[in-house]
């Protein structure tokens, strides 16, 4: 039941002894699989995630990524194996668990400004009848301004840059205010500026104990920011440290025959 | 000028049919903005074309021809959604089968009716000349239930529209508010059939809210504009036909219609023609431009 996978460092024993607590894992998933249909998306992924830690999910398109996150998120019932959150087992969203969604599922031409946007984040948690309370509205400032974003607080959605956008969803996962952070491809088309903000957060977050758990496909960009890599293929082809992981021999059994330089590809193919 | 405008209101039942009008102007506004957010135009017509083999079921029963509305609205509306999650038939194929296939049954319910010619034009193109203080306390109470429903659940419905993957994460039930949404929907069709008819419904639900949109990019302000533009077309509509004797409901949509093609053309930012001009000021006066958006994004490689 409690085996770890496939190239990951065995759990240390609990010992009275050493002053450093074993860490209790704050997300792990026990022989995960999920199918569409006949199709088959993950396969026994069994891992764990843990406080204070910043995991890149890395794979090619229809590795799982997208798949293995909404599973995370509560949003995809295993098909077999499952998910455990705080060692209880997880059967629908949870409000510690924070997603932040490919910027692609949007519809940006909805009349909604940024402000408004990042106050989604606390949107079951405002009263039903009242506008916006003094307390909520400086907390969606207060996000904004993490993100750079303030000066626009009030500009609609559609008038900004793909980097500006993916800094209100990060506002909007901010006020959140979660344990865990699950990103759907958060570097995907995103200017210079915002990749750095995104790397400094993540920094930030993991400092403050919180779980990042973020899929990309630019190998780059996961090996200088994230403590460990896992790379997928349906399957975990090896996860650890990005310098031990990410090898030539496994960097080819992830993606096969795709090409090793990271290219974005327009179809996405993320369900 | 007087007489033009008083002259109807001595009539009662022209009194009803405006207060009738003004009333589906507000609910169709609202609702209508979120069907048009939503790309949901085609649902709405089906929904109102569904509706159709409920009201007269009802109607032949002699019951309430809310309740028979509603009936057939949600369960077009589930096998709709049955239909397109067989992955094989798109959702608008679904929509097409079903609603075409339910209106039949109506035409075909109906037409076993003595009063059969009567019945169907006043189904399709509503009777609004014909609207009782019953009618109207009907349409009263139904719409403040639509209308309060929406404000309550109004964050909720915002972010199923926008981003659904979001809502869905943070522990929305996607399909319940979907549904929600299309009962609302059904109550708005349902209250303005008699006002505006089957045929016309949508456009009272679709064209001030499209209207509306081209004018703000802000959602409260967009159903407020949508409700007045939708009321203000109604009762503009209804002058133009009492005094040119032509039919109210055509004539409600034509002035809506027209309204959009002026916002259309002519809308300060937006509009066909002022963007034009715009684009030849700026290039005149660059400095002018009030939004510049920073750091142009890289985009996909």
């Amino acid at each position: 039941m409690r085996e770890p996978g496939v190239g990951e460092a065995r759990p240390v024993q609990p010992s009275r002894a050493l002053n450093t607590s074993v860490v209790s894992p704050r997300l792990e998933t026990d022989h995960l699989s999920v199918h569409f249909g006949p199709r088959s998306a993950l396969e026994a992924i069994t891992t764990r995630f843990d406080p204070a830690e910043t995991v890149s999910l890395l794979g090619p398109n229809g590795a799982g990524k997208s798949t293995l996150l909404k599973a995370l998120a509560g949003m995809l019932p295993p098909t077999h194996g499952m998910i455990r959150l705080n060692g209880r087992r997880v059967t629908r969203p949870s409000p510690t668990v924070v997603y932040v969604p490919q910027r692609s599922g949007v519809d940006w031409t909805f009349p909604v400004s940024v402000l408004d946007v990042a106050l989604m984040g606390r949107t079951l948690r405002q009263s039903r009848l009242m506008v916006v309370t003094r307390a909520n509205r400086d907390a969606a400032m207060e996000s904004l301004h993490q993100v750079g974003m303030r000066h626009l607080a009030n500009v609609q959605i559609g008038q900004l840059s793909g980097g500006q956008q993916q800094r209100v969803f990060l506002a909007r996962a901010l006020l959140q205010d979660g344990e865990v952070f699950l990103l759907d491809e958060p570097f995907a088309g995103v200017d210079v500026p915002t990749q750095e903000l995104l790397v400094s957060l993540f920094g930030r977050l993991r400092d403050a104990g919180k779980t990042i758990v973020y899929a990309t496909h630019d190998l780059a960009q996961a090996a200088v920011s994230s403590d460990r890599v896992l790379l997928l293929d349906r399957r975990i082809v090896a996860t650890g440290a990005p310098d031990q992981v990410m090898t030539a021999e496994n960097l080819r059994a992830t993606f096969g025959g795709q090409a090793i330089v990271p290219l974005t590809t327009p179809a996405g193919g993320t369900r | 000028m007087s007489d033009f405008l008083l002259d109807p209101l001595q009539h009662q039942f022209m009194q009803h049919a405006f207060a009738a009008i003004v009333l589906v102007g507000v609910i169709c506004g609202v609702t209508g903005t979120f069907v048009t957010l939503r790309g949901l135009a085609f649902m709405g017509d089906a929904l109102a074309h569904a509706i159709f083999p409920g009201v007269v079921i009802a109607y032949l029963l002699g019951g309430s021809f809310l309740i028979g509305a509603l009936i057939a609205a949600v369960i077009v509306s589930l096998l709709i959604g049955a239909a397109s999650q067989s992955g094989r038939l798109t959702n608008d194929t679904a929509i097409g089968v079903l609603f075409v296939g339910a209106f039949a049954l109506g035409i075909a319910l109906i037409s076993a009716q003595r009063t059969y010619t009567r019945d169907l034009t006043s189904f399709l193109l509503g009777s609004i000349l014909g609207v009782s203080w019953n009618d109207l306390l009907l349409t009263g109470v139904v719409g403040a239930v639509v209308l309060v429903t929406m404000l309550v659940v109004r964050r909720e419905l915002v972010m199923v529209a926008f981003d659904r993957t979001f809502a869905q994460a943070a522990g929305l039930n996607l399909w319940v508010w979907d549904q929600l949404f299309l009962v609302l929907l059904s109550l708005a069709i349902v209250v303005s059939l008699q006002t505006v008819g089957n045929v016309l419904v949508l456009a009272m639900l679709v064209t001030p809210a499209a209207t509306a949109r081209l004018l703000t990019d802000h959602l409260g302000t967009t159903c407020l504009l949508a409700s007045a533009i939708g009321a203000g077309s109604g009762v503009v509509g209804l002058y133009v036909s009492y005094h040119l004797g032509i039919a109210s409901g055509a004539s409600v949509v034509l002035v809506a219609t027209v309204i959009f093609l002026l916002v259309f053309l002519f809308a300060p930012r937006t509009g066909l023609v002022t963007s034009r001009v715009a684009r030849r000021l700026h290039f005149a006066h660059p400095e002018r431009d009030t939004f510049a958006p920073d750091a142009p994004d890289k985009g996909m490689v």
